[in-house]
């Protein structure tokens, strides 16, 4: 298991770790670089699974790729092709490594099941604050904890 | 998961390896949501004939089991599908044969489409074919529990119907339609569906028609997010189109799946009720500057007026809104370079072309086309570069699905625009 988390802030120091805690959606670990989504993400009309990347013009990451990401979002919007379109990133070669949803709903949660990432959610601090893009994240989504080791 | 001795016969095999993939899958889902049991649901709406590449590759890898298997159970395994447990519908999907050398859609996209609606039809899938099921007979009653999928139909079932369902997704649809299960979390649990946000109508923001409807709800999208707003104030009261466009915003600005208008909607006779007790001190005002600010919205993808294309009809349109459209293009024909399609259930085409609105509006140029629409085709006439609704789902999702321009207004300004060439809707107050 791992230390409890320390009191965070988004303007640490490069190389600092700290831990936060979750609730297990999907289990598994996964390791990568963090693409943090200041907003929600839709699905269906918000994604192009074949690229991998944000195509709703009006996003904070609109045409940013998340292909081997830690996809870190604050929660799911739109349509109910979510998980669908999500899914479709696994069969295509293009789904994040790993999620961190600061806020999960149906649409998410079956999102993060059938792309089949390591996956947390309820967090006892705000991962779009906590983490930043660019940052290295650990999810250990078997004992239900993430490190993020700043850039 | 608390299961009960039927659950986990299904779980272990003795209905079958399809049944048990369904379970599975609603065990891994039940989990990611945090529920304690499944409920039982006898009404299930889902996609599985829409065409796409993944899918089509399925097809042709191991038939049409193969694909509900991976894309609507998310299981690897190899099995015959059974027929549905429970009463389940085809959404929209495609476009079908009826629009064949009308639509710029792939003439092989419509034959595998096809192919899919034979093979579910023979498996027990009802092919309603609309995001709208409950204009064409598929009304949950009060407080029952459904698993549906399309985001303008979870918050119409959930807010004016009153049934309960969460926004589900395509797996979780098609593990629902072979056990009859489904984790019973969120919308499904009293305590989950209270008002969360208040937002208040000034009576000088003139909220009694179509376009202020869906402008509201697109504003209560983006105030709520996930949550419930409750809408107060002063306003007209809504028609079902009206209603249907209101949820479709909502769902779009936000992801908001339950909403309650006391006096309307049934679950809310009072605001208190609404929000089971406490009202919150402070609301969200909506008036002439957050009505201003909603409208230039939906239309900052708008710069060129020229406009090659109408789309009516997101959600389907009911006959009504047909009739509506029909008597605005009565006497008038399309402009040379511009084209207008009106979508609506096919089901209820057989009505408007009974009534005679079909030949109206084709006979001024206009297209009556069922099943789909632009955005789930991902099409639209060949060389659009702009293009208006009054939809503002549409306006929302399109641009960034096609990348063309938009134009958001009433049903009004977009038959003229239909009719002229030109874009000249405007804000009235």
């Amino acid at each position: 298991m791992s230390t409890p988390s320390s009191p965070s802030s988004p303007s640490l120091a490069a190389g600092a770790k700290l831990t936060l805690r979750g609730r297990i959606v999907v289990p598994g670990i996964a390791v990568g670089e963090a693409m943090v989504s200041p907003e929600p993400i839709s699905g269906w009309g918000g994604i192009d699974p074949a690229k991998g990347t944000i195509i709703e013009r009006r996003h904070a990451l609109f045409s940013a790729c998340f292909t081997g990401k830690i996809l870190v979002f604050p929660s799911a919007k739109g349509s109910s092709g979510w998980a669908g379109f999500f899914q479709a990133t696994r069969l295509q070669g293009t789904a994040p490594l790993g999620m961190v949803i600061a806020r999960i709903s149906a649409k998410s949660a079956l999102g993060a099941v059938v792309t089949r990432v390591p996956t947390l959610t309820d967090l006892d601090d705000d991962p779009c604050r906590v983490i930043a893009t660019g940052d290295y994240v650990r999810i250990d989504a078997d004992s239900g904890y993430l490190e993020v080791y700043k850039a | 998961m608390l299961l009960t001795d039927d659950e986990k016969r299904m779980r272990d095999g003795a209905e079958g390896p399809a049944v048990a993939a369904a379970m599975d899958l609603l065990l891994r889902y039940g989990r990611a949501v945090g529920a304690e049991r499944l409920c039982e649901v006898r009404n299930v709406a889902g996609t599985m004939t829409q065409p796409s590449p993944v899918k089509a590759a399925l097809v042709k890898e191991g038939g049409w089991d193969k694909a509900f298997a991976v894309i609507n159970l998310d299981s690897d395994g190899d099995f015959a599908i059974p027929d549905m447990r429970v009463p389940t519908c085809q959404l929209q999907h495609g476009f079908g044969a009826d629009a064949l050398g009308i639509v710029p859609y792939p003439k092989q996209s419509i034959e595998l489409q096809a192919d899919a609606e034979a093979f579910y039809g023979r498996h027990g899938v009802n092919i309603l074919a609309t995001c709208t099921p409950y204009q064409v007979g598929n009304l949950p009653t009060f407080g029952e529990h459904c698993a549906w999928m399309e985001s303008s139909a979870v918050i119409y079932a959930n807010s004016v119907l009153g049934a309960r369902t969460n926004c589900e997704g395509i797996a979780s649809t098609g593990a629902a339609s072979l056990t009859g299960k489904v984790p019973c979390a969120g919308n499904h649990r009293d305590e989950n569906r209270h008002g969360t946000h208040l937002i208040e109508v000034d009576p000088r923001t003139g909220v009694d028609n179509f376009l202020d409807w869906g402008m509201l709800g697109y504003f209560a999208g983006g105030i709520a997010g996930e949550d419930h707003p409750v809408i107060t104030g002063d306003f007209g009261r809504p028609d079902i189109n009206d209603l249907k466009h209101f949820g479709a915003a909502a769902a779009t600005s936000g992801g908001v799946e339950l909403y309650h208008i006391p006096g309307i909607t049934p679950e809310a006779l009072t605001t208190e009720a609404a929000f089971g007790g406490a009202v919150p001190a402070d609301g969200y005002g909506y008036g002439p500057a957050q009505r201003r600010h909603v409208y230039e919205t939906l239309n900052e993808i708008g710069g060129s007026p020229d406009v090659d294309f109408v789309l009516l009809g997101c959600p389907h349109a009911s006959v009504d809104q047909v009739r509506q459209a029909a008597a605005a293009l009565e006497g008038r024909s399309l402009s040379a370079g511009t084209e207008l399609w009106i979508m609506v259930p096919r089901a209820l085409r057989e009505i408007a072309d009974r009534s005679g609105y079909t030949a109206v509006i084709t006979r001024a140029g206009g297209r009556v086309l069922t099943d789909s629409c632009p955005a789930m085709s991902r099409t639209a006439p060949a060389g659009t570069r702009v293009f208006a609704t009054d939809s503002a789902k549409q306006a929302h999702y399109l641009p960034a699905i096609l990348g063309i321009e938009a134009w958001f207004g009433t049903t009004e300004e977009c038959v003229d625009a239909a009719v002229t060439g030109r874009w000249r809707g405007e804000l009235r107050p």
